[in-house]
């Protein structure tokens, strides 16, 4: 299991999203979901990259609270470490 | 009173290239698209026409009626969307599969890595009726959507429900047709299992020499409207659908019935839903898998049907140029006979040269024959047949 810092998870993310069809340039900490145009199937799909790489579950009651790309970042980074 | 059905639209994508007047203009030219003994659709490239996000959602059987969707829409000139009320435009869109690659991809993804790593777009991208909703909500079609699954007659089914739901005002038009993509290592082993498909790798429909049927993909949707609305909005009538008839063998899971009786009935049936008479038919757009029990067998339905007419009149098969492309094949047989009867002539069936005696009828042999025509339309009509003794036979007129 990789551990990794905020922005390596960020990079990380960015390139998730961006596969997912999400604008590059527009993947930014404060950007919303809705307007990177991602919807509740590539958060599962991002759930499975995040446990997967860094072994942290994001349940759907936290994606419920994840707004933004840095919500997102800041979660995992959070639980990466312990 | 029943509404005249008229055709507005029509687009496909198979073996022979990305559009319908490709694909008819080839096949009149005795063109193949079967190379290797596959019929794939080599000059389609999902990303040429969809977005990442879309193409990465999609099987590929869907990313092929997208497209073929597209096309058709906008020969409708409904580029952005149906411009008559959406909640009067149905969407039917037949499969024999669904999204076999997402289904063979995912188990893999099960048995390598476990439940938790299947991905969330299986479902969305696999299930037979994905075709239908998302050309659903490409387009903004709000009617009555679905899709139907009966094997190589689906895409024929698909548009005998929706030329019903039209006839009938349930909706004033409705986008109709059949996608596959089918080529995949499962399915290939599973049909070439069971002995359908050709271990030579030609597909020659009707011919002493044939020995099954050959793999395609492909997918063609049509845009049908009651012909009074279609004239109303001053679009461009390419041809109407005016019969319809649907039966089942009842006879075996796979093999036909050997006299080819279910498929007469619905050839019967189509006939007498159209209100012609046999000898009102000008041409035959085969369902000619090239498997020894299908050609026979619809060979005698044909005559059983048509009587003395049968001798008299061209019969074709496309998948002597496509393959069999399954769920799509009554669509994409469709779609080629609706453009076919505008240049009123009977495409070959390529590569044919010997004749059975189970199937002793005109072929087409070589190159395309103009239709003789009576003073009135031409007609055609399209047959489609599939596993499970499904029988689902169109009439289609010309403009």
């Amino acid at each position: 299991m990789a551990t990794a810092n905020k922005e390596q998870i960020e990079e990380r993310m960015t390139e998730a999203l961006v596969s997912f069809g999400a604008e590059k340039d527009q993947i930014k900490r404060d950007a919303n979901w809705e307007s990177l145009d991602v919807d509740s199937l590539d958060l599962v799909e991002l759930a499975q990259i995040v446990e997967e790489e860094y072994g942290v579950k994001m349940k759907e009651e936290d994606m419920k609270e994840m707004k933004t790309v840095g919500d997102a970042v800041d979660f995992v980074a959070e639980r990466a470490k312990s | 009173m029943t509404q005249r059905v008229a055709i507005t639209g029509v687009g496909a994508v198979t073996p022979l290239g990305v559009g319908v007047e490709t694909l008819v203009e080839r096949w009149s030219a005795g063109d193949s698209g079967i190379e290797d003994g596959l019929g794939c659709c080599t000059e389609f490239e999902p990303t040429e026409h969809l977005s990442i996000k879309e193409a990465r959602r999609a099987d590929r059987f869907t990313q092929l009626a997208i497209v073929a969707s597209d096309e058709a829409l906008a020969r409708a000139g409904w580029e952005d969307g149906p411009s008559v009320d959406p909640d009067g435009v149905g969407c039917i869109i037949g499969t024999g599969i669904g999204g076999m690659k997402t289904i063979e991809d995912q188990l893999d993804v099960l048995r390598g890595r476990g439940a938790e790593a299947v991905s969330p777009l299986a479902v969305p991208m696999m299930m037979a009726n994905a075709a239908s909703g998302v050309l659903a909500m490409r387009h903004g079609l709000k009617g009555e959507c679905y899709g139907t699954v009966s094997a190589c007659a689906a895409g024929a089914h698909a548009i005998g429900a929706g030329l019903r739901m039209v006839q009938h005002g349930d909706v004033e038009a409705c986008v109709v047709g059949g996608s596959e993509a089918g080529i995949t290592s499962l399915a290939q082993a599973a049909f070439e299992g069971m002995g359908a498909t050709s271990p030579s790798g030609f597909s020659r429909p009707f011919d002493a020499r044939r020995d099954g049927f050959v793999m395609g993909e492909g997918a063609a949707v049509l845009v049908l409207e009651s012909e009074e609305a279609a004239k109303e909005r001053g679009a461009e009538v390419l041809g109407y659908f005016t019969g319809y008839g649907a039966t089942a063998d009842a006879h075996h899971l796979t093999a036909p019935e050997p006299s080819g009786e279910g498929a007469s009935r619905a050839i019967a049936r189509a006939l007498a839903d159209a209100g012609i008479e046999p000898d009102g038919v000008d041409w035959v757009n085969a369902h000619g898998t090239s498997t020894q029990l299908n050609d026979a067998s619809e060979t005698k339905a044909l005559k059983t049907a048509l009587g003395e007419r049968a001798n008299q009149i061209p019969v074709s098969s496309l998948k002597s140029a496509i393959g069999h492309t399954l769920g799509a094949a009554g669509a994409v047989e469709a779609a080629a006979t609706v453009l076919a009867l505008r240049k009123g002539i009977a495409p070959p069936t390529v590569g044919w040269e010997e004749r059975d005696e189970d199937c002793d009828l005109d072929y087409v042999p070589g190159e395309a024959r103009t239709l003789e025509s009576s003073g009135r339309p031409l007609c055609a009509i399209s047959n489609s047949f599939g596993f499970g003794g499904h029988n689902a036979v169109l009439c289609l007129e010309a403009a």
